[in-house]
């Protein structure tokens, strides 16, 4: 019942919404029963709602994922001040922050950088197991044909977008993009985001960040997404600012601008 | 200082802000702030001393300086006397009470908005049960027009949400008709852009003022950009109806989004001086949600609900055609479960209507939090009952871009059907036209009509 799609309203000739729907994925023409939703699309949500819960709750396969990203560059494994998923649910705050072993293997690394990259779990551990390699596969040669010095690929578990600011403090890289698992949604448990930001620190507000959200392949693909990603970070270093004030009327991703950013 | 004194036992709350944070129900953003009370014990106590409270007090101590918020100054330098004058004798308890009696009529409840500052309807609030919320914020009416006339008495309407991931222009357009079919779209056909890109927004502006045209609805679009590149697009002609913006209680907060009172009352001027209201001159939709202070690290020590009622202030100054509290997106780390989430849309709600803001509630939850459909159909139900101005459609109640769940057409279909609520009147008379109506009254579509499917971009 998942995978087919649902039906069109009763009165409908059967294919009257099918060509409409290969449109988007978004729910459209549900079978009604009166007002209300028949049994096939009522089913069908329960299921990806439960697809969802799982994805939310599920650990990262770190050992893949460093594996993955070893084929691209040096990777620390760091972690934030939080223990466990059900902590990081409700303590933003504790995800922000990197443990103190963390901080002192950063410290270490520091170096004479143009960007770092963090690489985190998020929400969604499996989006960024899936789709930071291969975005990263492509941003790298890209930026590093033009000189860019990349700092080693920081790999963090359990830690949210502003612990990208402490990652780039520490390695001393002007600027960080952090790829990141976003918070699953029923037709996508698996959406990675890229947040960049211009010389972040403690007083970095969500306002001063570039969003790259919904990367995955039926998203932003993982060519468009290198893309985007390549260009902001031309562009922050152009004009040596990041976030809304960063526009101009080139195609460009949104600055946050909402409360909706639940990773940060 | 403010105490209460049970039994033997004697607590303290330092000063108004304290007093506010610990008396409010417990809700998981105000122990992540660290502002909460301890114990059920000290929340009752504090519950006890706010009700003692005269109101008067509030137009004497801020929860934020005044010399350092220019949300505090826009409260009290616009602050009603006249208004107040009735209520000005009383506590927050003899306030509840009044507000329960039969008294308190909505001409007398209009009349009043204006005296109630913010601080005021959140300190109700926290003293009163859900029930209570629904009956009193069922007698105020705040009606607003721009196309159509929303929120009159009896009538329930949708925002359609017609949200894409990469903002392709087909796959919103047959969500629109999907959701025109379902009666959705009266409040407002409004797109949250999967970028912030120019050139995007004033793509979706020109094709949703193409298919309101052709259709003839009577409605208004919105692409939910943010206000500058709004302001931008009016510059250069782009067909904007209405100005959006999320907005917070304090100045830092909206420092954060980017914005202050003074871009939001030059986006007004732009948006008023384009003259595309047939109705009225209601021009902005505004966004809000409890937490959104904190997550910005811009609560100033504040309880998340006083400062969500601080927004409906910021609000209210731009006399808005829909202000829509998001209740359930921002996740469990601020509204834990399907209970919170419940509790915080029915405050909202009431503090915004009794201010006189036209409330809307995107009643919603995240996958990481704790709740589910069943969660959702319960609020959605007590706001219908308690006379909500519109809430959110939504194709299947499955948001495809903001990844989240949101009310669905069917659930408000479902609601004006249980509850017996209609469309904005000019709609609803559209709706008849076009044939979407049984002999009932009922809006139940057969196939997509011709001209709806004409409509869809190449």
């Amino acid at each position: 019942m998942s995978d087919q799609p649902a039906s069109p309203p009763a009165s409908a000739p059967p294919d009257s919404w099918a060509d409409l729907r290969r449109l988007t994925n978004a729910r459209i023409g549900l079978k009604r029963s009166g007002a209300s939703l028949a049994t096939g699309p009522l089913l069908d949500f329960q299921l990806a709602h439960a697809r969802a819960r799982d994805a939310v709750h599920a650990a990262l396969d770190e050992a893949k994922l460093a594996g993955d990203l070893r084929l691209l560059g040096d990777v620390l494994t760091v972690s934030s001040l939080v223990e466990d998923r059900p902590t990081y649910l409700m303590r933003p705050d504790l995800g922000r922050m990197l443990s103190p072993l963390s901080e002192a293997a950063l410290q270490e690394r520091a170096g004479t950088f143009d960007v770092a990259f963090a690489v985190i779990d998020g929400l969604s551990p499996r989006a960024v197991e899936t789709h930071a390699a291969p975005v990263l596969a492509q941003v790298l040669p890209a930026l590093r044909a033009e000189n860019w010095r990349v700092a080693p690929l920081v790999l963090l578990q359990l830690g949210r977008v502003a612990a990208g600011d402490a990652v780039a403090t520490l390695l001393r890289a002007p600027c960080v993009v952090v790829l990141i698992g976003e918070r699953p949604g029923l037709s996508a448990p698996d959406s990675m985001g890229a947040y960049l930001t211009w010389q972040p620190g403690p007083a970095t507000t969500d306002a001063e960040r570039n969003c790259i959200s919904n990367i995955r392949p039926d998203g932003i693909g993982y060519a468009d997404a290198a893309a985007k990603i390549a260009h902001l970070l031309r562009a922050m270093r152009d004009r040596k600012l990041s976030g809304v004030r960063l526009k101009d009327d080139s195609e460009r991703p949104a600055a946050l601008t909402l409360s909706r950013s639940p990773n940060c | 200082m403010y105490s209460a004194t049970i039994g033997r036992q004697r607590h303290t709350f330092a000063d108004l802000k304290a007093l506010l944070a610990k008396a409010t129900p417990l809700r998981s953003g105000d122990v992540l702030a660290g502002v909460a009370a301890l114990s059920g014990e000290e929340r009752v106590a504090a519950q006890i001393a706010l009700a003692d409270l005269p109101l008067a007090t509030f137009l004497s101590e801020a929860v934020i300086p005044y010399e350092d918020d220019e949300v505090t100054r826009l409260i009290v330098d616009t602050h009603d006397p006249a208004a107040f004058a009735p209520i000005a004798h009383l506590t927050v308890g003899g306030f509840r009470d009044w507000l329960l009696s039969d008294e308190a009529t909505t001409a007398a409840l209009s009349a009043l908005a204006g005296g109630v500052t913010p601080e005021m309807a959140a300190a109700v609030s926290k003293i009163s049960r859900l029930q209570d919320l629904m009956v009193m914020a069922a007698k105020c009416s705040v009606v607003t027009r721009f196309r159509n006339t929303i929120g009159l008495p009896g009538r329930l309407s949708v925002r359609l949400q017609p949200n894409h991931p990469t903002d392709d222009a087909r796959g919103i357009a047959a969500s629109i008709l999907d959701g025109l079919l379902l009666g959705a779209g009266d409040a407002v056909i409004g797109i949250n852009p999967a970028t912030d890109s120019p050139e995007r927004a004033h793509a979706l502006l020109s094709m949703l003022e193409e298919i309101i045209g052709k259709l003839a609805i009577p409605t208004q679009a919105c692409v939910l950009a943010h206000i500058t590149t709004t302001l931008a697009l009016i510059g250069r002609d782009s067909p904007v109806d209405l100005v959006f913006q999320s907005i917070a209680g304090s100045e830092s907060a909206n420092k954060a989004f980017g914005i202050d009172l003074a871009l939001l009352a030059e986006a007004r001027a732009a948006a008023l001086a384009l003259k595309r209201g047939t109705l009225g001159d209601n021009v902005m939709y505004f966004e809000t949600g409890q937490g959104s202070a904190l997550s910005a690290n811009a609560h100033r020590g504040v309880d998340q609900q006083t400062l969500e009622a601080r927004a409906y202030a910021v609000a209210r100054a731009f006399k808005p055609l829909l202000v829509n509290t998001v209740v359930g997106f921002i996740g469990p780390e601020y509204l834990f479960d399907g209970k919170q989430i419940a509790r915080a849309g029915l405050e909202d709600h009431f503090c915004g209507k009794l201010m006189g803001v036209p409330m809307g509630v995107d009643v919603c939850y995240t996958n990481h939090a704790e709740a589910d459909q069943d969660d959702a159909d319960a609020l959605l139900a007590l706001l219908t009952a308690s006379g909500v101005n519109f809430v959110m459609g939504v194709p299947g109640a499955d948001d495809i871009m903001l990844d989240y769940q949101s009310t669905s057409f069917h659930d408000a279909l479902a609601m004006r059907d249980l509850y017996g609520r209609r469309p904005a009147p000019e709609f609803e008379d559209w709706l008849a036209r076009q044939g979407l109506m049984d002999r009932a009254n009922r809006i139940r579509p057969g196939e997509l009509p011709a001209p709806f499917r004409a409509l869809l971009p190449a």
